[in-house]
């Protein structure tokens, strides 16, 4: 495997407990993502993304419960309003937004953790290591 | 701060991907570990006195464990921590079975990444502070939704231990799919025979409050302590008034579908479902009736001895408190009729569905108990059965087993037997599931007693040929084309959580899968809790069950909340919000993102107003945490600070 480094944030409550359920039924997975728990996706401060990415992260997962489906109600709509803005962010400080990726994995949803982590580390390993400076940086044309 | 690492190797399970050796020795140059060993079996007794052992002698002062999920086991280990003499909360589990030992088969990749993650927990650790719990009262009412068997079962024992419950159903009256049911596998037990006496102990307990016509609307707070809107339907019947005469059902015009009977015959717009109902009382559907149609009619008003009919009556809202919630919501059958074409999709009216034919053979229902054929009302000669009508079959996408179907086909041949002696029946199947106390000799006796033909294969094609319906499939066994010509075809269907189940999961919070089936919190250990506090589950809303195990289920779902509730107070968890006042700002944005309304304003004696958490109501989500401008009201045990230092820790390595 590369030294890329992947770090994902996920939601106790359903994609942690999704991961879970993709090593209970033994589903073979790339191994790069390093994972942190939190309670809630609504926990994930976009700054501490971008500090991860400055800190030189190659790529950072973000996942949580389905719309709609959030333990706490409502938090995932806050994340997903987030790191929306995040997304667009990223260019203006250099990054490929291709290296952010948020998505929703409930727990009952074993087989598709297992695809998620495989898209990601395949999408990483396709763009390489993270060099500062990416060219689309135009951020008034990108959130506008 | 002298941390202590164990490593896990859960007999083979981890130690067979991961060098568990390798990642203590690597744990032990790791800054302010003092100790790192590896554990056979760190949840065992022995694994656990091996932890505390090391606590005390090597005077550690926080705890890193690396073996399974937290989500297993956390709680388990925090108690071995506070019995090693350390608070419970300077503890922090690193998973390297499911989410690397599992996953993984390289050794060196899995010991790398086992090794990162043990060093991102010891950072965690380093930032780890004493945290200790507060306890909230806990209120002594129990909502149980849903009225079958399994929500029955569910109330009875609960009420029996002295707790007030109310039990909620969207119908008009409790008894479920069970009261649908003629007879009972694998004893033949007569269904109302059993359940009856069960829906009148509900009726008639001093400590069960019955709420027909009623849903559950919305759902506020959190365990021992839910707020419940529950909306009580207008049925423009008074329901303390109606006598259950049944004068206003046989007098009134309307038509309507019969839905108890599940469309076999016809019922009307004022209706009682069926003699047995409890509560005893008439229900009317507007939709149908003449009078909100035509404008014109009345003639119930009219007829009713008791004057309990009140067209004007209006949609309530009754709001109650509750400690805890049982989830009994049961199941419909799946619609096969879109997706089997083959099967005629609902077409041939000779082709009925089990539920329907349960109708058709029971005393109670629209024929009186004689099975007859929709079309022309004929006794059926051949009657087959086509099992995992819409269950095993991945060609529609619906894998799963309904476990019961392979039971009540043995059954209903074994009843067309009785009901009709020169019958022949027919089961398709795929592979006989018989797998509970008794079931295996009642599918036999279904063959030898009974006379039913059993063959191995699906049906391809049902068409009709004059005036009977030809069923072509394979016998597998034999290997040959089978063509039989039936009276009548029963589809096994499969089944579904009812419908709205998923609804009401996201009014509850809880999880629930494809087919809307809501998720127990562990599918061995906690196989009657959800993921959420407080509330269980019990019966066919959790998977599909048959009647024996919707009742344990109930039973064991009770004794959980009994067993809750007993203590009259509970301790809450201290991974919550806190404000750090001398740097509020006093925007209060985390007061308008917070789910729970659990941050208040305060007015410190310096004048200033700053917001406040109310311990017992928030939950831990962190929402505030991000939304707080100078970052000041960190999250207990997921500060920013301890978030970075774990981020920081693995882009380091």
């Amino acid at each position: 495997m590369s030294d890329l480094k992947l770090i994902g944030f996920l939601c106790n409550w359903c994609s942690y407990a999704g991961a879970d359920m993709a090593g209970t039924s033994r589903m073979k997975q790339p191994s790069g993502l390093r994972i942190i728990r939190l309670p809630c996706t609504g926990r994930v401060n976009p700054l501490l993304i971008q500090k991860a990415f400055q800190e030189g992260a190659d790529g950072v997962l973000v996942s949580g419960c389905h719309p709609g489906d959030c333990h706490y109600n409502e938090g995932n709509y806050y994340a997903r309003r987030r790191l929306e803005l995040l997304k667009r962010m990223l260019p203006a400080w250099g990054i490929d937004p291709q290296r952010f990726h948020y998505t929703w994995v409930s727990a009952s949803e074993g087989a598709r953790w297992a695809e998620v982590v495989a898209e990601f580390q395949a999408r990483i390993e396709a763009l390489g290591k993270l060099e500062m400076g990416y060219p689309g940086g135009d951020v008034v044309s990108q959130v506008s | 701060m002298r941390i202590g690492v164990f490593v896990c190797m859960c007999g083979n399970n981890i130690a067979a991907t991961v060098d568990t050796e390798k990642v203590a020795e690597a744990a032990r140059s790791m800054r302010d570990v003092y100790h790192a060993e590896t554990i056979k079996y760190s949840c065992s007794d022995p694994g656990q006195r091996t932890i505390i052992d090391a606590v005390e002698k090597k005077k550690l002062t926080r705890v890193v464990l690396a073996a399974c999920s937290p989500r297993m086991h956390e709680t388990t280990f925090r108690r071995t921590v506070k019995a090693a003499g350390l608070n419970p909360f300077m503890f922090e589990m690193v998973n390297i079975r499911e989410h690397v030992s599992w996953i993984h088969s390289d050794m060196e990749e899995a010991t790398n990444k086992s090794i990162d993650l043990v060093a991102k927990g010891v950072a965690r650790a380093r930032k780890q502070t004493p945290l200790t719990s507060s306890t909230v009262p806990l209120t002594g009412r129990v909502l149980v939704v849903g009225g079958g068997i399994a929500g029955i079962q569910a109330a009875l024992d609960i009420a029996d231990s002295g707790l007030p419950v109310t039990l909620v159903e969207r119908d008009s009256t409790i008894g479920g799919n069970m009261a649908r049911l003629d007879k009972t596998f694998p004893t033949l037990d007569c269904s109302s025979c059993i359940l009856t006496p069960r829906m009148v102990d509900v009726k008639n307990h001093e400590n069960i409050e019955l709420m027909v016509n009623a849903e559950v609307d919305r759902v506020r707070g959190y365990i021992g302590n839910f707020e419940v809107d529950i909306r009580k339907k207008a049925t423009c019947v008074d329901e303390d008034k109606c006598t259950g005469c049944f004068k206003c059902e046989e007098k009134c015009p309307g038509k309507a579908p019969d839905e108890f009977n599940q469309g076999i015959g016809e019922s009307k717009a004022i209706s009682i479902p069926f003699p047995q109902a409890v509560p005893l009382v008439a229900t009317l559907r507007k939709e149908y009736c003449r009078l909100f149609i035509r404008g014109k009619c009345s003639i119930c008003q009219k007829v009713c001895p008791a004057d309990a009919i009140d067209y004007e009556q209006e949609e309530r809202i009754i709001t109650e408190k509750y400690g805890a919630i049982v989830v009994a919501t049961g199941y419909d059958l799946f619609d096969w009729t879109k997706v089997y074409p083959e099967y005629g999709g609902g077409r041939y009216p000779d082709v009925v569905t089990s539920l329907q034919y349960e109708r058709m053979l029971s005393a109670s229902g629209p024929t009186g108990g004689h099975v007859q054929r929709p079309s022309d009302g004929e006794e059926p000669r051949n009657v087959v059965f086509i099992c995992c009508v819409g269950s095993r079959d991945e060609s529609i996408g619906r894998p799963l087993c309904c476990s019961v179907g392979c039971m009540y086909a043995a059954k209903q041949a074994i009843l067309t037997k009785e009901h009709i002696p020169d019958s022949q029946s027919y089961v398709f199947y795929i592979d006989i599931r018989a797998g509970s106390k008794g079931y295996e000799e009642f599918t036999r006796r279904a063959q030898k007693e009974f006379g039913a033909i059993y063959l191995r294969g699906r049906v391809g094609l049902i068409y009709p040929r004059d005036g009977r319906m030809v069923v072509m499939g394979t016998d597998t066994l034999s290997a040959d084309q089978v063509e039989i010509e039936a009276d009548l075809v029963v589809l096994v269907v499969g089944l579904n959580a009812a419908a709205g189940a998923g609804e009401l999961a996201r009014k509850l919070n809880i999880s629930y899968d494809q087919y809307e089936f809501l998720s127990e919190s562990h599918p061995k250990l906690r196989p009657v809790e959800t993921n959420t506090g407080g509330i269980f589950l019990a019966g066919a809303c959790q998977g599909p069950k048959d009647i024996p195990d919707s009742v344990a289920q109930a039973s064991a779902a009770a004794s959980k909340v009994i067993g809750l509730l007993s203590k009259g107070e509970m301790e809450t968890s201290p991974l919550v919000a806190e404000v750090d006042q001398k740097k509020c700002i006093g925007c209060f944005k985390c007061q308008e993102v917070c789910p729970y309304q659990a941050i208040e304003e305060q007015t410190l004696p310096d004048g200033r107003l700053v917001a406040h958490v109310i311990e017992s109501l928030c939950q831990g989500c962190g929402l505030c945490n991000v939304a707080c401008p100078p970052s000041v009201i960190p999250l207990k045990g997921y500060t920013d600070d301890q978030l970075l230092a774990e981020t920081l820790e693995l882009l380091r390595r």
